[in-house]
C-alpha cells in the first residue's frame, strides 16, 4: 500500500513531460508503480490519477485492461510454467507438480516468505524448446524438475540477482531523455499546419 | 407559373442529399446516418447511440447497408457520416441477419430475468429484441454470473450481468457530467463497468445514467421495485427544484408519485436532470406533509378546518391592518407557480400591504432583470462568458452542464471570477480569484489587461450573475457587474437567482412596492417589533435567511404569523395558522425559470388530504376579508395575469408553454452604474468567510427525501491546506470559528480549491448551525479561527 517514493516521482514527473498531454503518460508509469511495490496498490492509482490528472476509476479501468499488472501482492520471483501443446507434451504437468511439491503452494499461490507466485500460463513462443517457464519474464528453456530446484536454489541465495531482478522491473537501465532532447511533440488539438506532405506542393 | 432563375437558387453548403430505403432525406454535413434516419419512418435499432453524446460504435447494433462501387457494404450506422448521393438501406435480408447476429449475440450474456426487472416493459433490448431479435437463441451454456446489485452509490444500483457495455453510462459520466467516475475495467469476457474500489460514482449527475441505460443494469433507489412501466401514468411538466427550468415527466402509479425522468429541449436540460429534482419528488409522498389546517391553541398546533383557519387569518390580517397598513408583510412565493404569485400579489394590492419579497436577503435587486438580458441558448454560444455568480455546479447543475458544454467543445470561453474554485474551474479560460468584497477591483483591473480585451473583442460576451456569497454585502457582486457593463458596454446577463420560480414571483409583484424595504428591512422592522403580522408564503426564514440572530428576533417580536406550507418547518411551528399548500405536481400552473421561459407544471397526483393550490388559498382568504379577487378558475386566473402583467403578454400561446416555454417579453430599460464601496482590510489573523450552497444541503425538499438525506454532509469550515497548518490542527479536527463574541464548534479540513487568508463554509448543513455568524448589517464577515485548547 503505497504512493511513489521520492525517487520515483522524481522519475514520473520526467516521464509526464515526454508527453504532450499528461495522461498519455499513464502506462509507462503503472510500470513504475509496478517496479516499486511489485503490484500496483489502489493507493498508487490514486497517486497517478492526481499526477496525471483523471479520477482513480480512470486509472483503474486502463490498467485493469492488462493482464501484466497485478493489483495483489505478488512474489519476488513470478514463475510461470507453460501448460500449452509443446511444453505439455514435453512433461509441464510434472514439472508444475515438482515445483508445486517444492514451493510448497499450489498453482496461483505465493510461498508465505513473499518469495515466489506460482503459475500457470498459456503458449510462451518457445515451443522448439519445450518444455519452457518464465521467471519474471525471463525464460528457462528445455526444463527439467532438477533446473527447478536449482532455479529455486539459486533465486534464494540470490546467484541469480543480476539476471533476473524482482517482479514489477521491466529493465535494469532506465530510459533518461534529457528536456532538451526530448522531441517535444505538441498536442493534436494545438497543431495548426497541415503535415507536409499536404501542404500542396506535392502532387497526391 | 413562376420560373426561377436557377442560378439564383441558393443551396445551403452544409445540406447532403441521401437516400434512405428508397426515399430521399436531407441530412446536414458531419451528421451520421442514424440521426438522418431519425427524421424519417424508418427505425434502425440501437443502443449506444445517443443524439447528446458522441458517437463510439460499441454495440453494433445499428448495422445498415450503404451503396458503394463494389456494391453495398455492411456499416455501423451512428459511425458512419452523410455523403452526397449516399444510398443506404435499412431493413434487406442482410441487414436482417446481420441485425440478428448481433442481437443474437447481445443476448447470450443477458439474464432473462425481465419479469422481476425494473426496465420490463420499457426496455430498448427486450422492445429491439422482438423487433429486430432472431426470436430464439443458440447459446445453451451457462452465463455469466456476477454478484446481483451493487451499490455503486447512494442512490445508483449497479446489477453488470444485465450489462451489454455499451458504453452510454460511462460516456455520460466522462463526456457530459465531466465526473468519470465509472469506467470500463478488465477486458474480453471480464469486461464491466466498475467505480474504483471504495470510491463511489458520487456524481450529482448519475441519475442520467439510469435514465440512459438501454436495460436494466443501471436502477435507482427511489424506483426500485416501485411499479411496472405499463402502470404508470404520466405528464410533462418544468422542474421548480431551482430556476433553470428542466423539462420533466412525472410518472405516478397509484396516485404516488414514483419516477421523474428528464426530457430532451433544446433551449434548456437537452434531456438531462441534476439528482436532486430528480429524486425529490420523495418529499411530495412525506408522511410529514402537513394534510389539514393548524391552528395554534395551548397545546401547540392543533388540527381544524378551512374555514375556521382562513376565518381566524382573516381576522389577524384585518386586526393587524387596522393598526397600521404598514404592520403586515409577506415573505416568500418564489417555490410555487406564476399564478401563485400572482393571486398573492393581487391580493396584498388589494389589502395595501407593499411590505412583500419573495427573496430571502440571499438574491440580487430585481432591477437586474432589466438589463440586456441572454438566455441560456445565447448564453452558450458566446463566445465569452464571464461568471460572476455562485458555484454552478453546485446551484443549478444543469446550467453548469450547459456551459461546460459550452467550453468543451463549443467555442465559449469562460472568464471566471470567483472566491474559491467552483464545479467550472477546471474548463475555465480564465479563472480569477478575489477576496470577498474585492470583486469590483479585481474585475476592473483583470479586464484592463490585453489578452482579455482581445478576447472580449472576439463576439458576443455574456454575464452570469448572482449571489456568490452569503457573507458579503449584494452591493459587491452588483459593482462588479457595473465594471464588467463599463468595461463591456455591449455585454448581456444571465441572471442566476435561487428558487424555482423567482424570476416570475417578482415579474407578478411579489417584490418590495412603493419603496418599501426589502425581506432584510422587513424582518429588521420586525425585530423593533413593527410588524403585527407576517405571512409566509412557503418560506422559512429561519433556514433561508443568512443572518439566524435577526430572523429569532423578528419572529419574537411578530405577534401573528401565518404560513402557508407543506412541511412543518422551524419557522413556522409557533405560528398562528398554518394552512397546507398544495405540493409540485399536485397543481397546475406556469413557472418561469432564470432567463425568463415561462412553461407549464402540470398536475398528476391529487393533493395530499385537504391541501390547496396557493391561489386558492389567496382568493378564499380574500374572500374571508371581504375582498374579491374575481378568479373562480386557474385559467381565469392565468388570462388576468398575462393581461395584467406585460411581462407575460407574450404568453397565450398554450401549445408552446407545454412544450419548450414561451420566453417573456423584457426591456432592456436599466443600466447598473460602477460603485465604490469602502471595505475595511482583513486582519491578518482572520479569515474572510465565503458562505454558499452545496447540492445536498438541510432543504426541505431534500430532508424529507428519504433517498436524499442520507447524502447530507455535516457543517463543516473548509481552509487552504497551509492555513490549515498555520492553525496547528490536522484535517478534520473541531475548531472554534467565532465573529466577536459568538463562537461555533465545528470540524475543519484542508481544500487547496480555497484561498489563503479565506474560509470555505457550506451554508445549511446538519450538526452545527452556522448561521450566528452570519451578521446580515456586515459588509464582509471575518472569522477567528482557532484551536479547542
Amino acid at each position: 500500500m503505497s504512493r511513489l517514493s521520492e525517487k520515483n516521482l522524481v522519475i514520473a514527473k520526467e516521464i509526464i513531460a515526454r508527453y504532450p498531454r499528461q495522461k498519455s503518460a499513464l502506462i509507462p508509469l503503472l510500470h513504475l508503480a509496478q517496479e516499486q511495490s511489485g503490484y500496483i496498490s489502489k493507493d498508487a492509482m490514486v497517486h497517478l490519477g492526481e499526477l496525471v490528472g483523471v479520477t482513480s476509476a480512470e486509472v483503474y479501468g486502463t490498467a485493469s485492461f492488462y493482464e501484466m499488472f497485478r493489483f495483489e501482492p505478488i512474489g519476488k520471483y513470478l514463475i510461470n510454467i507453460c501448460g500449452t501443446m509443446s511444453c505439455a507434451l514435453m512433461g509441464a504437468e510434472e514439472l508444475m507438480h515438482h515445483a508445486e511439491k517444492r514451493l510448497g503452494v499450489k498453482a496461483g499461490g505465493t510461498t508465505q516468505d513473499g518469495m515466489f507466485t506460482l503459475a500457470h500460463a498459456e503458449c510462451q513462443a518457445a515451443c522448439t524448446e519445450a518444455p519452457c517457464l518464465q521467471v519474471n519474464y525471463r525464460y528457462r528453456l528445455r526444463v527439467t524438475p532438477a533446473d527447478i530446484d536449482n532455479l529455486i536454489d539459486d533465486l534464494q541465495t540470490g546467484k541469480l540477482s543480476d539476471e533476473i531482478p524482482a517482479h514489477g522491473v521491466l529493465s535494469k537501465v532506465r530510459q533518461v531523455i534529457p528536456a532538451d532532447r526530448a522531441v517535444g511533440a505538441i498536442a493534436p488539438e494545438l497543431v495548426t499546419e497541415s503535415p507536409v506532405w499536404l501542404n500542396g506542393k506535392a502532387a497526391l | 407559373m413562376t420560373i426561377v432563375d436557377p442560378e439564383k437558387i441558393v443551396v445551403d453548403p452544409n445540406l447532403v442529399n441521401i437516400t434512405i430505403n428508397d426515399k430521399p432525406v436531407v441530412a446536414r454535413k458531419g451528421e451520421v446516418i442514424i440521426a438522418a434516419a431519425d427524421r424519417t419512418d424508418d427505425f434502425i435499432p440501437r443502443f449506444c447511440y445517443h443524439p447528446r453524446m458522441s458517437s463510439v460504435g460499441m454495440c453494433r447494433q445499428c448495422l445498415v447497408e450503404v451503396e458503394t462501387p463494389r456494391g453495398p457494404m455492411m456499416v455501423v450506422s451512428c459511425m458512419t457520416p452523410v455523403a452526397e448521393g449516399q444510398i443506404v438501406r435499412t431493413a434487406t435480408d442482410n441487414v436482417k441477419k446481420a441485425q440478428e447476429g448481433v442481437l443474437e449475440l447481445l443476448l447470450a450474456n443477458h439474464p432473462l430475468d425481465c419479469p422481476v426487472c425494473d426496465k420490463g416493459g420499457e426496455c430498448p433490448l427486450q422492445d429491439q429484441a422482438f423487433s429486430h431479435g432472431p426470436g430464439e437463441s443458440r447459446f445453451v451454456e451457462e452465463k455469466r454470473h456476477y454478484e446481483k446489485p451493487i451499490a455503486i452509490s447512494d442512490i445508483v444500483y449497479l446489477d453488470r450481468e444485465r450489462c451489454i457495455l455499451c458504453d452510454r453510462c460511462t460516456r455520460f459520466a466522462d463526456e457530459v457530467a465531466g465526473d468519470p467516475l465509472i469506467s470500463f475495467t478488465s477486458r474480453g469476457n471480464d469486461t464491466q463497468v466498475m467505480t474504483f474500489p471504495e470510491e463511489p460514482f458520487s456524481s450529482y449527475f448519475s441519475g442520467n445514467t439510469v435514465q440512459i441505460c438501454p436495460v436494466g443494469a443501471l436502477t435507482a433507489k427511489p424506483y426500485r421495485f416501485k411499479a411496472r412501466p405499463w402502470d404508470l401514468n404520466e405528464t410533462e411538466t418544468t422542474c421548480t427544484s431551482c430556476s433553470v427550468g428542466c423539462r420533466i415527466v412525472v410518472q405516478s402509479s397509484r396516485d404516488e408519485l414514483v419516477r421523474f425522468q428528464g426530457v430532451d429541449v433544446d433551449p434548456v436540460n437537452w434531456g438531462w436532470l441534476c439528482d436532486r429534482g430528480r429524486y425529490n419528488f420523495e418529499s411530495v409522498n412525506s408522511t410529514e406533509r402537513i394534510t389539514t389546517p393548524l391552528i395554534k391553541s395551548d397545546s401547540g398546533l392543533v388540527q381544524s378546518s378551512w374555514s375556521v383557519a382562513l376565518d381566524s387569518a382573516a381576522r389577524i390580517i384585518r386586526h393587524a391592518l387596522a393598526n397600521n397598513a404598514d404592520s403586515v408583510a409577506i415573505l416568500g412565493g418564489a417555490r410555487g407557480t406564476n399564478e401563485d404569485a400572482f393571486a398573492w400579489a393581487m391580493l396584498a394590492d388589494e389589502l395595501k400591504v407593499n411590505q412583500r419579497d419573495s427573496q430571502l436577503g440571499d438574491g440580487l435587486t430585481p432591477e437586474i432583470f432589466n438589463l440586456a438580458q441572454a438566455t441560456i441558448d445565447e448564453t452558450c454560444a458566446a463566445s465569452t462568458i464571464i461568471l460572476l455568480s455562485p458555484d454552478l455546479k453546485e446551484e443549478l447543475p444543469v446550467l453548469y452542464l450547459r456551459i461546460r458544454d459550452a467550453a468543451q467543445k463549443r467555442k465559449s470561453r469562460i472568464i471566471e471570477f470567483s472566491s474559491h474554485d467552483s464545479g467550472l474551474t477546471p474548463y475555465a479560460w480564465r479563472s480569477v480569484a478575489f477576496e470577498p468584497g474585492r470583486q469590483a477591483q479585481v474585475v476592473r483591473e483583470t479586464l484592463e489587461t490585453k489578452d482579455m480585451q482581445e478576447q472580449i473583442q472576439r463576439g458576443e460576451v455574456v454575464v452570469v450573475v448572482g449571489r456568490a456569497n452569503l457573507a458579503e454585502n449584494e452591493a459587491f457582486t452588483l459593482h462588479a457587474l457595473g465594471e464588467v457593463l463599463h468595461a463591456i458596454p455591449n455585454a448581456k446577463i444571465l441572471p442566476v437567482l435561487r428558487r424555482g420560480n423567482v424570476r416570475g414571483a417578482v415579474a407578478v409583484g411579489l417584490t418590495p412596492q412603493q419603496n418599501s424595504g426589502d425581506a432584510i428591512d422587513i424582518l429588521t422592522k420586525a425585530a423593533a417589533g413593527k410588524i403585527d403580522c407576517l405571512i409566509l408564503l412557503g418560506a422559512n426564514p429561519l433556514a433561508d435567511v443568512a443572518d439566524s440572530i435577526l430572523v429569532k428576533q423578528a419572529l419574537a417580536q411578530i405577534r401573528n404569523v401565518i404560513s402557508i406550507d407543506t412541511f412543518i418547518t422551524s419557522s413556522n411551528q409557533n405560528a398562528d395558522v398554518v394552512l397546507p399548500a398544495a405540493a409540485f405536481a399536485e397543481k397546475n400552473g406556469t413557472t418561469t425559470n432564470l432567463e425568463g421561459r415561462v412553461s407549464n407544471v402540470t398536475q398528476q397526483i391529487t393533493p395530499r388530504g385537504t391541501s390547496r393550490p396557493d391561489w386558492m388559498i389567496a382568493t378564499e382568504l380574500g374572500l374571508s376579508l371581504g375582498i374579491d379577487l374575481g378568479v373562480s378558475s386557474l385559467d381565469e386566473l392565468h388570462q388576468k395575469m398575462i393581461s395584467a402583467i406585460p411581462e407575460f403578454a407574450s404568453c397565450d400561446n398554450e401549445a408552446a408553454i407545454q412544450s419548450d416555454g414561451v420566453l417573456m417579453i423584457h426591456d432592456a430599460l436599466a443600466t447598473i452604474s460602477r460603485g465604490s464601496k469602502v471595505l475595511v482590510d482583513r486582519n491578518s489573523y482572520d479569515y474572510r468567510l465565503i458562505v454558499s450552497r452545496t447540492m445536498y444541503d438541510a432543504a426541505q425538499s431534500t430532508i424529507t427525501s428519504n433517498s436524499l438525506v442520507g447524502i447530507i454532509t455535516e457543517s463543516t469550515i473548509y481552509v487552504h491546506p497551509l492555513d490549515l497548518a498555520r492553525i496547528g490542527v490536522v484535517d478534520g479536527t473541531n475548531i472554534r470559528v467565532g465573529v466577536d463574541e459568538i463562537n461555533i464548534v465545528l470540524p475543519v479540513r484542508a481544500h487547496s480549491g480555497i484561498h489563503r487568508g479565506t474560509a470555505w463554509l457550506p451554508y445549511n448543513h446538519t450538526n452545527v448551525d452556522i448561521r450566528p455568524l452570519l451578521n446580515i448589517a456586515a459588509d464582509v464577515i471575518d472569522v477567528r479561527i482557532e484551536q479547542i485548547k
